[in-house]
């Protein structure tokens, strides 16, 4: 079966802080809902402790190292989930019930399996 | 030149039905596209010459078939591996509901929402309305390079994606079938846009929505979208021929000569509303109402002698069910035909958001055109001009507002 990437973007928070304790419980609930097809998945510090990592001239060149994410953005990665799913319908369903869809988006990327 | 037009068309909707069966047993639209085409181009050199084999669709399967298994070894060989392509090769024809059923699948993942809408009218006319790369790019004003990528990339998702080849089940259908029917809409509206001394492949793009909505309809002959979607697009269709004069200007509806009206498009159109009608009388289908409205303009025998109370009785339904804007300027044009200018006027003007729609200027310039307040009038004619209309659109704008006094 495929598998996907649900990448959660959603207001840049900090998990690990108390007040988001409600929000770290809906989603317990929804990975025990969903464990079936639950194959992983993790949440993220916020942006502000991310670092951006590039090399200079090509591989073997100098490493520059920047503050912060990728990219800044209103809603950030802050979390994802790795799915296996029949096809991307049932993905779609799934990620539906991920909190962040109502609050920001969840994003669904088919994962690419070399070999397979 | 008739047979070989019977002939072109009979090849042409039976490769879209091999088409959809090959893309189930194959599991890739591409490759079922590309042994579909081919068998499609072997029928088209061979029938005319040889005759019409006894079943068309059987004799089409097989070389398809053949086709795609020898596509499958060679893509196998230049991969090393070993090929798997004996598993389809028998060619027993497939009772009609399969057939039906893998038509449907095909319909449904064309149209699937997680493709772009403009990737969706793209894969609709190139896999089921079997049109090629080049007459879909013509169609749509796309350059072909540019129409070839957008179709890779959605045939490209569809298969890396994982979008399954699938009627939707009962709770998604409504939305998913609304999806479909907003596809073949765009493609009608692009060859209606598109009016005289445009490419003729643009203006054809209207009787291929016609021929999806028609299909569509026929596959799903209890769902009200699909009749409500064919009967709007035959009752739109049927004016085609009073829709433009001699010289490819616009008429307004107020103006068209009935008589050139298609009497059997609206017959099938008000029939399809009906029977669509008699399956939701509580709630009807967006499709539905729309279509109602455009069956009571094509019953009326002259624009002054239109049921107006029915065609605003409608739009209060439409609008139960999709307000907007614009929905609601088209029934107050319908309220002042039933009440006179001044009461359309004062709809028009309590309906915001419109400022930058030309037709929203025009249509208050009209009414206060008759409602002798020529000043006002030409002013609302000039906002509506500057905002930009097709040129036969624009004549007939300037042309009332030479018609003002003074």
């Amino acid at each position: 079966m495929p598998k996907y990437a649900a990448l959660i973007y959603s207001a840049d928070v900090d998990w690990s802080q108390p007040e988001f304790a409600e929000a770290t419980k809906e989603y317990n609930e929804f990975g025990q809902a969903a464990a079936a097809v639950l194959r992983g998945g993790e949440a993220l510090y916020p942006t502000s402790s991310a670092t951006t990592v590039r090399v200079t001239g090509g591989k073997g060149g100098d490493v520059v190292t920047t503050d912060g994410p990728y990219a800044e953005t209103k809603e950030a990665l802050t979390g994802f989930y790795l799915l296996e799913c029949a096809d991307l319908d049932e993905a779609i369903t799934v990620a539906a019930k991920i909190p962040a869809a109502w609050d920001g988006a969840v994003e669904v990327r088919p994962v690419l399996e070399f070999g397979a | 030149m008739a047979a070989g037009d019977a002939i072109a068309r009979l090849v042409r909707e039976e490769g879209t039905r091999v088409l959809a069966t090959l893309a189930r047993v194959t599991g890739s639209i591409d490759l079922a596209q590309d042994a579909a085409q081919d068998a499609v181009v072997r029928a088209l050199e061979t029938w005319p010459r040889d005759g019409v084999p006894e079943n068309p669709r059987a004799w089409l399967l097989v070389t398809a078939r053949r086709r795609a298994v020898d596509i499958i070894r060679r893509e196998a060989r230049r991969a090393g591996k070993e090929a798997e392509a004996t598993m389809f090769a028998s060619a027993e024809p497939d009772p009609p509901e399969v057939v039906r059923d893998d038509l449907l699948r095909l319909v449904f993942t064309c149209c699937h929402p997680a493709l772009s809408v403009e990737a969706q009218v793209a894969l609709a006319l190139r896999t089921l309305g079997g049109l090629s790369t080049a007459e879909v790019a013509r169609g749509l004003l796309v350059p072909e390079a540019t129409m070839a990528k957008r179709l890779t990339r959605a045939k490209q998702k569809i298969a890396q994606a994982g979008i399954p080849y699938r009627v939707p089940p009962a709770e998604q259908l409504p939305a998913r079938l609304t999806g479909v029917a907003t596809t073949i809409y765009l493609i009608f509206n692009e060859g209606y846009a598109a009016g005289a001394g445009a490419d003729l492949v643009r203006v054809a793009l209207t009787a291929e929505a016609v021929r999806l909505a028609r299909l569509l309809a026929e596959l799903m002959p209890d769902e009200p979208t699909a009749l409500g979607l064919l009967a709007l697009l035959l009752l739109h269709d049927a004016r085609r021929g009073a829709r433009l004069d001699g010289a490819g200007g616009q008429v307004l509806l107020a103006d068209q000569d009935r008589s050139r009206w298609d009497q059997g498009a609206v017959k099938e159109g008000v029939e399809l509303v009906g029977r669509a009608l008699r399956r939701t009388p509580d709630r009807p289908d967006g499709y539905v109402v729309q279509a109602a409205i455009a069956a009571c303009h094509a019953l009326a025998p002259s624009y002054a002698e239109t049921n107006w109370d029915a065609v605003v009785s409608w739009y209060d339904v439409l609008l139960t069910l999709r307000d907007n804007p614009v929905a609601r300027l088209n029934r107050a044009v319908a309220v002042a035909e039933r009440d006179g200018p001044a009461a359309g006027l004062a709809l028009v003007d309590a309906i915001g958001g419109l400022d930058g729609y030309p037709w929203w200027h025009a249509t208050r310039a009209e009414l206060l055109h008759r409602g002798g307040r020529p000043d006002e009038a030409r002013a609302a004619y000039e906002r509506a001009i500057g905002l930009g209309l097709s040129e036969p659109q624009l004549a007939h704008l300037r042309r009332r507002l030479a018609e003002l006094p003074g």
